[in-house]
């Protein structure tokens, strides 16, 4: 057993989407080292992702040069947390090697992830997230010809049906749950914002229904056809896939294992508390971006960018981008407002529907727990290989339970690297 | 101008796929919706999230569990589908 590699840095970034690059750049010209570990196989976080089936927009572009060409960045992608042996180090994997990082300060740019929730035939071949469809067609999944159906709520349906379209699907119907006044207000309300009604309008689709929910997705091996509810009236129509996403819930996990306080979010959901600086409740600690509640790109950047100089103590240069992030602050207040869940989306599981799809834990399994722990301890919900990330948001969306914070491993990791860390440092090479 | 494509085996199938693809789009190529594992009671899973985080995509490559999402296809990769 080898003892694990052991490296340095001042400043350490968890993730490389709009966030953690703009933390990157904004950090740079002190001369600090600094490290940024993604667990994809390129920098540029959800919205910035590359493959064969994407075009990287101008600005994903200027963000990545901007980090090529200074020096003292070093980007690994394909890199995870596994663990905090210790205070300032985190335990990090890729496909080769598993090794330790120390630094001396730290920003979690951890991002959001969908909110997945249970609904009858949502574990068939031929069902995936909103933005997990676009993200899986920008890594090159064939759909040309494919009939999809697209539900859920928010405006990354839109952005997945334009990214399917563009790949050759027929997107047959985008199903939003909120309202068509609650659509047409936000609609509206970009006014304040120029740059995301010109997109709105390039998004806008002929196939879109407000007031609309899934209620299945049925097939013997794979979707064939998929129910919705619309308004008061029930529809079925054949498809190939079906793409739900019912918003995006802040990724805080590793966060959370570190112990950072938590503030509460959209849908119950929690995000990280920040200060101004975007200081986390640790010392040493920041956070930007998603982690700390959703809000699109922009609002992302800017908080990147004042995490980047606050974290190297410039504090001078942190303050200018606060009206910005106050800008895009009050935009991420409309898009929750504008499209907060209906209750009747609580309703979308039936008895026999599988909430846990490690485990193939049914909801009737659940509807009796005391809570997240004893549906853990008893039904097995949340104990497989997502280790609750998927289940564990439905669980607290449908009955209000919050999920302990993570141990480690964060993330599944290979044996080897968590024996690495049990050898103490002078003892390499020990056969 | 054609697409560079490189050839990997599923389930010792050969699939040809666009370079820069994920293990996930290959599994598609490779047939149906692109099945990867069996849950625990059996049934078929294919890649769900898109983005890492519902682990329903994970296969072996090379010998090796990884996630077909997060996993670019290289060429002569062998890949096998889960149980
Ligand atoms: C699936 C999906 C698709 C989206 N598509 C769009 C879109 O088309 N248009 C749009 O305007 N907005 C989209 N969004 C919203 C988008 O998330 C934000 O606008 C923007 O990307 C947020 O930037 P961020 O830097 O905060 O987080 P992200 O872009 O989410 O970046 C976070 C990064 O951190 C990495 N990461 C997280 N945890 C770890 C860890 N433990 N170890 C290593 N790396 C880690 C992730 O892989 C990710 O790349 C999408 C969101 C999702 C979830
Ligand atoms: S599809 Fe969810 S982890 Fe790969």
């Amino acid at each position: 057993m080898t003892a694990l590699a052991l490296e340095h840095c001042d400043l350490l970034i968890v993730g490389a989407g709009p966030a953690g690059m703009a933390a990157a750049v904004a950090a740079a010209p002190s001369g600090a080292s600094i490290a940024v570990i993604e667990d994809n196989p390129a920098p540029g976080g959800q919205i910035w992702r590359d493959g064969p089936g994407a075009a990287l927009p101008p600005a994903a572009r200027k963000w990545r040069d901007a980090l090529e060409r200074h020096a003292n960045i070093r980007v690994c992608s394909g890199t995870r947390v596994v663990a905090a042996p210790l205070r300032n180090e985190l335990l990090l994997e890729d496909a080769e090697r598993g090794w330790r990082m120390q630094w001396t300060k730290l920003i979690l740019c951890t991002g959001a992830r969908e909110l997945l929730l249970p609904f009858p035939g949502w574990t068939l071949p031929g069902v995936t997230g909103a933005g997990g469809l676009q993200a899986l067609i920008k890594a090159g999944l064939p759909v040309e010809g494919e009939r999809i159906v697209i539900a859920g709520s928010g405006p990354l349906l839109l952005a997945a049906a334009a990214t399917a379209r563009a790949a050759g699907a027929k997107v047959v119907r985008v199903a939003e749950q909120a309202s068509f006044a609650a659509v047409a207000g936000f609609a509206a309300s970009l006014l304040r914002w120029p740059r995301k009604a010109a997109q709105a309008v390039v998004l806008a689709d002929p196939q879109y229904r407000t007031s609309s929910r899934v209620v299945s997705a049925m097939g013997a091996t794979q979707v064939e056809s998929a129910r919705l509810l619309q308004g008061d009236r029930e529809v079925a129509i054949a498809c190939d896939r079906v793409a739900c996403g019912f918003g995006l819930t802040p990724n805080t996990q590793l966060g959370r294992m570190l112990g950072c306080a938590l503030t509460p979010a959209d849908a119950g959901a929690q995000a990280l508390a920040v200060d101004a600086l975007q200081t986390t409740s640790l010392p040493g600690i920041y956070a930007a971006g998603e982690c700390t509640g959703f809000g699109g790109s922009e609002r992302a950047l800017a908080q990147g960018t004042i995490a980047g100089h606050a974290a190297v103590g410039n504090e001078r240069s942190a303050k200018p981008h606060e009206a910005e992030r106050t800008r895009w602050n009050a935009f991420a207040a409309q898009l929750h407002r504008s499209f907060a869940l209906s209750p009747d989306i609580r309703r979308l599981p039936r008895p026999d529907t599988l909430v846990c799809r490690c485990e193939d834990v049914p909801f009737s399994a659940l509807a009796d727990c005391s809570g997240w722990t004893d549906a853990k301890l008893h039904r097995r919900c949340g104990m497989g290989a997502c280790q609750g990330r998927v289940c564990g948001d439905a669980a607290q969306f449908l009955f209000g339970w919050t999920p302990p914070a993570p141990r480690p491993p964060l993330s599944p990791a290979r044996i080897a690297t968590l024996a690495g860390l049990a050898v103490p440092d002078d003892d390499v090479d020990r056969q | 101008m054609s697409t560079p494509v490189l050839l990997l085996h599923i389930d010792g199938q050969p699939v040809r796929v666009k370079t820069g693809s994920s293990v996930a789009a290959a599994l598609r190529v490779a047939g149906g919706m692109g099945v990867a594992r069996s849950s625990v009671t059996g049934q078929p899973r294919a890649p769900f999230c898109g983005m890492g985080v519902c682990q329903e995509c994970r296969v072996l490559i090379d010998g090796r569990q990884r996630l077909a999402c997060q996993a670019v296809c290289a060429e002569g990769m062998r890949v096998e589908t889960s149980e």
